[in-house]
């Protein structure tokens, strides 16, 4: 049962962005993936991405409260990140040799079906931050990633006061946000 | 400014960083003016994707920092430029594969160790009971293939009564001969080959659970053979599988051949397979063939009234019942060897028979 308090507390550290806990489950577990991918027709660079996309997996369920593992992490994540790799296979019209390691898997369709929808969600934010231009990107980005306050964003951004700010805040996000909804209502 | 203002109250509002009374008096501007609640629903959603979205861009970051600090100090690799200290992590990485993946192999033995022990102890226990009880049912309902022999032979001792017949087969090159326990009734035993040569034989375990029986050739005329073609199959065998048997219904050895109807016996018997064969008195004891000539059963015994449906005891009890005998510690059957491989794969049939052939004998039994 050691164990199991373990794994508990390594995801209440994920779920809580811990470095510490990121640290860890990226030193147990990402060797297992790369030789998987290494194995199965994928670089090192797929390595890190497909290993990236489960832990966001991991971490969003982790985040969620009535999130449960039934399984162990190692595990989960193998599974999640095998169905990745074999999805990205398929995009791509490569196969694999389907060299299967002797690490047991667990079903994870639901979650890939989440992850897929998530990633859409993203990217349409991602898109239309993009399409902003500076400095509204850089403004909005400022105020709702790093979470910076109006004052700290009129100093870094030369506006002679916060209201400026807030002034010119209102305007990129009116702009983010109409180029959000008709990416988002189209992807609806 | 007011649009400012009122976008200013929606973040506030859907924050709650309102006071009460200031939330109180939003909340029944909400009802009263639909534009202002659509806004709020709105931004409610954008503010979900933007947290959404905002979240993971942290998260990816520190994932990404993550991995470049632990591939700068050497603990994870992206197969580029490899440091000392890289390299020595790299190699316990591979180690560590390498146990993970003994691990993995040692479950599967355990697993097969489990299995074995759930497909042996039924017959140890209280399935005996259920065997033998089974075994009086076809005893009263099938006629053995027990051959009356009434020749007389060189080898068999004077004034010593031939009683039984039936096929035998070697199944160790030292001069181990498998055949049924109701093939030898007697005491003693000969056991002639295809080309007419014959051996004394002892009898050394008879099994009548199993109805299986183990002789030894004990002839000074005998030569050890130097390998077996065929092999004894330690797993099940498949529904529909062609077979092939070799006997001795008569003095020549004669070839039949048919397929595995049923995974049971008799009355369900999980001993036997049912076959469809054509089966006659003397074939008893004789080694059922798959076409890769693995010997998949024993013919034993054949239902009466029922045209060619006869029986085999599974090799798998061949197996079972020699690693019983090992646990006795009984005399002279400890070093028996008996192997799963089978040489004659690929082969076209009459090839395999001559090479079957020699292995499968005439086995006579007397009583003194």
């Amino acid at each position: 049962m050691k164990g199991d308090t373990n794994e508990q507390a390594l995801l209440k550290g994920l779920a809580s962005n811990d470095s510490r806990a990121i640290e860890t489950l990226y030193k147990d577990h990402f060797g297992m993936v790369q030789s998987y991918i290494l194995q199965n027709n994928g670089s090192y660079d797929d390595a890190r991405d497909i290993f990236q996309e489960a832990m966001i997996v991991l971490y969003e369920k982790a985040q969620s409260d009535n999130f449960v593992l039934t399984c162990q992490i190692k595990t989960y994540v193998y599974s999640i990140c095998r169905r990745l790799w074999l999805k990205r296979l398929q995009q791509q019209g490569r196969y694999s040799q389907s060299v299967e390691n002797l690490e047991e898997t667990v079903g994870v369709e639901e979650e890939i079906e989440d992850h897929e929808k998530r990633n859409a969600a993203f990217a349409i934010m991602d898109r239309a931050l993009g399409s902003l231009g500076e400095p509204c990107k850089s403004l909005l980005e400022g105020y709702y990633i790093q979470q910076k306050d109006m004052q700290q964003l009129a100093e870094m951004f030369g506006y002679t006061n916060a209201d400026n700010a807030k002034n010119q805040k209102y305007k990129c996000l009116m702009r983010l946000k109409k180029l959000f909804f008709t990416q988002y209502n189209i992807g609806e | 400014m007011d649009d400012i203002l009122l976008q200013e109250a929606v973040e506030r509002y859907l924050k709650n960083e309102m006071s009460e009374q200031e939330r109180a008096y939003f909340d029944q501007l909400r009802t009263s003016t639909p534009e202002i609640d659509q806004m709020v629903v709105e931004h409610a959603m954008f503010q979900h994707e933007m947290d959404f979205y905002a979240n993971r861009r942290r998260i990816k970051s520190q994932f990404h920092d993550t991995y470049n600090k632990l591939l700068q100090q050497g603990i994870l690799q992206d197969g580029t430029e490899k440091t000392t200290g890289g390299k020595i992590i790299q190699l316990f990485h591979r180690y560590k594969r390498v146990t993970g993946i003994a691990a993995a192999v040692g479950g599967a033995i355990a697993l097969v160790i489990s299995g074995l022990v759930v497909y042996l102890s039924p017959v140890n226990n209280n399935q005996l009971v259920q065997l033998s009880k089974d075994i009086e049912v076809i005893k009263r309902n099938q006629q053995y293939q027990g051959n009356l022999i009434n020749e007389v032979k060189s080898k068999i001792p004077e004034n010593a009564r031939l009683i039984s017949g039936g096929t035998g087969f070697m199944i160790d090159t030292k001069g181990y001969l498998l055949t049924n326990a109701h093939v030898l009734k007697g005491s003693g035993a000969v056991v002639i080959n295809g080309k007419g040569e014959e051996f004394k034989a002892n009898i050394l375990h008879i099994d009548q659970q199993r109805d299986l029986a183990i002789l030894k050739i004990d002839d000074p005329e005998f030569e050890p053979m130097r390998s077996l073609p065929y092999g004894i199959r330690k797993t099940k065998s498949e529904l529909g599988e062609e077979i092939f048997t070799l006997g001795y219904p008569r003095n020549d050895i004669v070839y039949g051949e048919g397929y595995l109807s049923s995974r049971s016996g008799f009355n369900s018997d999980t001993l036997t397979y049912q076959l469809q064969i054509s089966a006659n008195p003397g074939n008893s004891g004789g080694p059922v063939f798959n076409g890769q000539g693995e010997i998949i059963g024993v013919l034993s015994t054949r239902q009466a009234q029922v045209e060619g449906a006869a029986f085999a005891v599974k090799s798998g009890y061949i197996y079972s019942m020699l690693a019983d005998v090992k646990k006795t510690g009984a005399d002279g059957l400890s070093n028996i060897k008996i192997n799963s491989r089978s040489s004659l794969r690929g082969m076209e049939r009459k090839e395999q028979i001559v090479r079957i052939e020699n292995c499968v004998f005439f086995v006579k039994a007397y009583e003194k």
